[in-house]
């Protein structure tokens, strides 16, 4: 800040101020720093270049066939009948898994909210799905569960009369969300679960005394509680499960043909099997604009909604 | 706020609740309500318990095939006594799952640390000093979080390959630092805005230095947050496969492609794979359970204490 020497002494005094205020405003971004650049270095540099390689065409195991296409990458993506299957997989895997683990999570949430012999152990068993690593989960369902003959899923329905009925061949699709709720409604449970812990028991109780019945009490107390709870789970588990990939991988390898294919395995078969990194690099363009358009909304909302009043900014 | 007030508060138009019962009346409404809870809470406890064995079977299955024999996996009918056998868990552990086990241990441990490195300052700056746009940087963070890797993949595979890095557990750390550095900005950033203000103004007041301030009344009160954080960091950075398997071949490899490639050599044996897996997820499903407090939190990323 001395380093400024302006020859009129009132001039150098503003200076001084200024600089000092811009030294200040500089140390307290210092901390900040490092982790900014690094994130914006290894996450946004990669898109940047996503972006560069979509408007050409380039196959990696063609050297020398990279070219300037414009935009034609891109009128590929949006006339190709596959990407739009997997877009229309994606949408249903992601609002059916999310929506349906987030009802059972609810459910589980309210059981778990009673007190209980042994409540912290069932609620430690009830986590542990989500803990499972994602590729060793679709593995057991792939075979300890769903196998045809040897799965427990038909051992437990043969009184039923379903026979060797394979699953995974027959409802891909339904298979791989099967096992995404299974990992997926513990995370929703615990968000529920600390919502109902944090509501203020002596409404409840002063509701319960003057005569309304638990239905009554869930719907007009409980459940508007839970609203942003809910909300928060919902995009939070929409942000996982959209980009899923491991299990469609393990389990069906995005197939019969691509039937069970989602957007991040269909573009991973484009660019790591097929080679076509132009194409891959559109479709990622176009994943991340749609992406970004619907996440954005969500979680300025959500997160407005939880830390709104304590923001400094 | 009287009882009165909060119960016209409460349902507002509801005629019942606002009309005042009895003293004696309300009295035995309340002890059914206690005896109607007791008998709830045995209910409760039967329902709990069995969606908790129901939901936690998958995992325990895996387990008990871990120690069968192949000829038990493979019954029509699931065999439920039998001799357990250590024979499975010493064929992966002779597979050669070391070199893996050390490439997922050293990603996860070195990015955590990377990570909190990184984040602890930029959650200090963002919390207890805030800086101009506080708000604007922490969604920057949070919207890297929606990003799909795999429109991400592609330049940093061809990146990795022209340095010649593919294949190297230090590309797979600076990759687990960025993956988790978003969580852990908001998540210690929670934690930092739960140090009392009186404690700063008081170290301010005497005139204590920053620094000192900060490993004398900050570090403390942040310090169980900072091990909640870090297993956040560990369980995703070990489950993580999706970015392992595309840059890693051999060498770098970690537990999940481990797992991936330990199939496809071997085969589909029931009570192989059920060992391999239960080796795999062992050590993030025991970091999960002793952080099970602490899970929400960072889930959340941080906006549920």
């Amino acid at each position: 800040m001395t380093a400024i020497a302006p020859p009129v002494a009132s001039a150098h005094r503003r200076v001084r101020t200024r600089s000092e205020q811009r030294r200040q405003s500089w140390v307290r971004r210092a901390p900040l720093l490092p982790a900014l650049l690094f994130t914006i270095i290894v996450t946004q540099l990669p898109f940047l270049v996503t972006l560069y390689y979509s408007v050409e065409s380039w196959s990696l195991v063609r050297p020398g066939s990279r070219h300037f296409v414009g935009f034609s990458n891109y009128v590929q993506v949006f006339t190709d009948s596959q990407f739009r299957t997997t877009a229309l997989n994606t949408i249903i895997m992601t609002v059916g898994s999310v929506l349906i683990a987030m009802l059972i999570g609810v459910g589980l949430a309210l059981v778990l909210d009673h007190k209980f012999i042994g409540r912290g152990v069932v609620r430690t068993l009830l986590i542990t799905p989500f803990l499972i690593m994602p590729v060793g989960a679709a593995l057991l369902w792939k075979t300890t569960m769903f196998d045809p003959t040897f799965g427990f899923v038909n051992f437990i329905l043969r009184p039923f009369g379903i026979g060797h009925f394979d699953w995974i061949s027959s409802f891909p699709l339904g298979s791989v969300m099967i096992e995404m709720i299974w990992q997926w409604t513990p995370f929703m449970m615990l968000l529920v679960l600390a919502g109902l812990q944090s509501q203020p028991r002596d409404i409840l109780e002063a509701a319960a005394t003057d005569g309304a019945r638990p239905p009554a009490i869930f719907r007009e107390l409980t459940l508007p509680h839970l609203r942003r709870y809910i909300e928060l789970g919902i995009v939070l588990g929409a942000i996982y499960v959209v980009n899923d990939f491991d299990a469609v991988y393990m389990m069906t390898h995005g197939g019969p043909g691509i039937s069970s294919a989602n957007l991040p395995f269909y573009i991973y078969q484009r660019a790591f099997l097929g080679f076509q990194v132009g194409q891959a690099a559109a479709m990622g363009v176009v994943v991340v604009v749609a992406t970004i358009i619907i996440a954005t909304f969500a979680l300025r909302l959500i997160f407005t909604s939880f830390s709104g009043t304590e923001e400094a900014a | 706020m009287t009882t009165a007030s909060r119960r016209a508060s409460l349902r507002p138009g509801k005629k019942s609740i606002a009309t005042e019962p009895g003293a004696a009346q309300r009295a035995s409404r309340r002890r059914t309500v206690r005896r109607k809870r007791r008998t709830n809470s045995v209910t409760m406890g039967i329902v709990g318990w069995f969606l908790g064995i129901v939901f936690f079977f998958p995992v325990l299955w895996m387990v008990i095939t871990s120690f069968k024999t192949e000829a038990q996996a493979y019954t029509n009918s699931p065999t439920i006594v039998f001799r357990p056998t250590l024979s499975e868990y010493s064929a992966v552990f002779h597979s050669g799952v070391w070199p893996y086990v050390a490439n997922s241990a050293f990603a996860t441990v070195v990015s955590t640390l990377i990570v909190l490195a990184l984040a602890t300052p930029c959650a200090f700056a963002l919390s207890l000093r805030p800086v101009r746009k506080t708000r604007d940087v922490l969604f920057f963070f949070i919207s890297t979080k929606m990003l799909p890797v795999v429109a991400a993949i592609i330049p940093i595979y061809i990146a990795a390959r022209d340095l010649h890095m593919l294949d190297n557990v230090f590309t797979l750390i600076v990759l687990y630092t960025a993956m988790n550095l978003p969580i852990a900005v908001w998540m210690m950033r929670s934690f930092f805005l739960e140090v009392p203000g009186e404690l700063l103004e008081a170290a301010e007041m005497d005139g204590a230095p920053l620094r000192r301030t900060v490993t004398e009344v900050i570090l403390p009160v942040v310090a169980p947050g900072l091990a909640a954080t870090a297993l956040i960091c560990c369980i995703f950075a070990w489950n993580e496969f999706f970015l392992a398997v595309n840059i890693t071949a051999t060498k770098a490899a970690t537990m999940p492609v481990f797992l991936v490639g330990f199939i496809s050599s071997e085969g589909l044996y029931f009570a192989q794979l059920a060992a391999a897996a239960t080796v795999a997820t062992l050590p993030v499903v025991l970091a999960g359970w002793i952080a099970q407090r602490q899970l929400v939190r960072g889930l959340s990323f941080g906006a549920i204490k």
